[in-house]
């Protein structure tokens, strides 16, 4: 009897086992059904890119949706991280003997990482939603077959146009934000310290170099790019209707922050390997 | 009964063939949607599609724009098989054939200035400002909704919407109309105004129409022919009298 009971427990836990071993390898299988699918669809975006007509209004809208209205978004957000790092960082500076080193550390870590970083990252939440929920809420309402039906391409009209104003604008975006955190930072020096405006600039730009900006920059790109085309991507395969809208959008923000951190790491490592840290 | 009555209605001049559809299937998978469907459409025709939700009526129509591939058939619209066009050719065929959607499908982001704006400039790019503007107002005065031009469509019922979309597809002056459950989610009495303006527009134009519906006020109002699709055939055809008389059950439970 007990050996009945023991052999039963033993295959229910064989069975259990089993059951997870199957749905890891469903999800594993999805995952990389997803890749390939993502894949494809930026294959489809470079081949497309080339190809006239070329929607240029439609860019220079997406330019200004894009890039002019997530200019308070990420200034805000760009001030408020230069003064909240300028002032937890000062204890630190001031135990340590190096407080006039504060302009120069702040810019480091700014220009070289968490100005782009950050800024992306504010971007896909703005952006990337955005994105997924109106090309989302297009397909569900059929708005991308009546575009198709007018004569218009709707993978150039909508997802070229939106995917190079993301990769156009991003970098712009991150410039200013550097900028506006740097005037952050100073205002964050002079709360409790005193530093003249021109002394602080110059600290700031003493201290950088040209491989501090430019793989900063360039690395904005790519994540200007990923965001767009992940927002397109997840916009454009929305199904269910409208529930299915807020998951486009919802994933187009998870996915694209996670991109984000990737090309961020494999950014590291190109830099190190051009000899550019 | 059906077959005889095939024949007959299919026998059509074929100077004013406009649509003509020749042993059509289309498969999801294992769900065979259409199976041998065949159909003419004639010059000044307002054809119903009848059939019961899913029985494959929106599939049709969206192959016959192109926005499904099929998988066996043909279907020739103004003498042109369109399964062999290619995208400028299919563009130029699409814009001879106006689409109403079930849905409206109005830009959510375009004025209705814009919404009208977008097939002209898309198909007819050289138009000047001047003749677009014109061509936009006589769309919407022929709708009756000259006053909505600037507005925004979420800004409108959901009546005046299905009238811009109709507007948006007379634009072009289109020679064929595909309507697909144009009164679907409307109240009775709109639902009779757009019945009543696609009958108008019918008499104005003499465009062709394919209506996709259900509803039995706008299969008897609106129809010259009634093709019914059941099980992704052409089960019977025949004008309201005809079918309504048909002993058919399959047929009667339309007519109920």
């Amino acid at each position: 009897m007990l050996g009945q009971e023991s052999a039963l427990r033993k295959r229910n836990s064989i069975t259990k086992i089993h059951r997870k071993s199957m749905n890891n390898s469903i999800l594993l299988k999805s995952f990389f059904a997803e890749v390939g699918s993502l894949s494809k669809f930026s294959g489809k975006f470079l081949s497309r890119f080339f190809i006239p007509p070329y929607e240029i209004n439609e860019l220079f809208k997406q330019c200004y949706v894009i890039g002019y209205k997530s200019l308070p978004l990420v200034g805000l957000t760009g001030f408020i991280m230069g003064l909240v790092l300028t002032m937890q960082l000062r204890p630190f500076m001031i135990d340590y003997g190096v407080e006039s080193q504060l302009p120069a550390i702040v810019g480091i870590a700014i220009i070289r990482e968490i100005g782009p970083v950050i800024t992306s990252l504010i971007f896909a939440g703005k952006i990337g939603s955005s994105i997924g929920a109106e090309l989302g809420s297009m397909k569900v309402t059929e708005q991308i077959d009546a575009m198709e039906v007018s004569g218009t391409n709707p993978f150039k009209y909508l997802v070229v146009s939106r995917v190079m104003a993301a990769t156009l604008m991003l970098p712009v975006l991150a410039i200013l934000s550097d900028a506006i955190s740097l005037y952050g930072s100073y205002l964050g020096v002079n709360i409790k310290g005193d530093t003249n405006f021109n002394f602080f600039w110059i600290q700031v730009f003493d201290s950088l170099e040209f491989r501090d900006v430019l793989p900063a920059f360039i690395k904005t790109y790519f994540f200007g790019f990923a965001v767009g085309i992940i927002g397109c991507y997840k916009g454009y395969y929305s199904s269910k209707g409208t529930e299915g809208v807020g998951k486009s959008a919802n994933s187009a923000v998870v996915v694209s922050s996670i991109m984000i951190f990737i090309l961020d790491l494999l950014a590291v490592q190109i830099t190190e390997l051009l000899g550019f840290n | 009964m059906s077959e005889v009555n095939k024949n007959e209605y299919n026998h059509v001049s074929e100077e004013t063939t406009v649509l003509e559809i020749n042993h059509l299937y289309k498969s999801f998978g294992n769900n065979h949607v259409l199976i041998d469907f065949n159909l003419t459409l004639s010059k000044g025709q307002n054809i119903v599609v009848l059939g019961k939700s899913g029985s494959g009526k929106s599939v049709l129509i969206k192959c016959i724009i192109g926005l499904l591939k099929f998988d066996k058939g043909s279907i020739r619209i103004f003498s042109k098989e369109i399964r062999n066009l290619n995208a400028t050719a299919l563009d130029k065929i699409r814009a001879k054939v106006g689409f109403l959607f079930q849905s409206n499908a109005l830009y959510d982001s375009m004025t209705v200035r814009e919404n009208l704006e977008f097939p002209l400039r898309r198909h007819w790019i050289k138009l000047s400002q001047e003749k677009i503007n014109e061509m936009v107002s006589q769309a919407l005065t022929d709708v009756g909704l000259v006053h909505t031009i600037d507005m925004m469509p979420v800004e409108l019922s959901g009546g005046m919407r299905k009238r811009i979309a109709i507007a948006r597809t007379l634009i072009l002056k289109p020679d064929i109309i595909l309507y697909d459950e144009p009164t679907t989610g409307l109240d009775p009495i709109t639902g009779r105004e757009i019945i009543n303006l696609m009958i108008e527009i019918k008499t104005k134009y003499n465009t062709a129409s394919l209506i996709i519906s259900h509803d039995m006020n706008c299969v008897k109002s609106a129809s010259d022919l009634i093709i019914i699709l059941l099980e992704g055939k052409c089960y019977a055809t025949g004008n309201y009298q005809e079918l309504k008389s048909n002993a058919d059950p399959k047929v009667k439970q339309f007519f109920e």
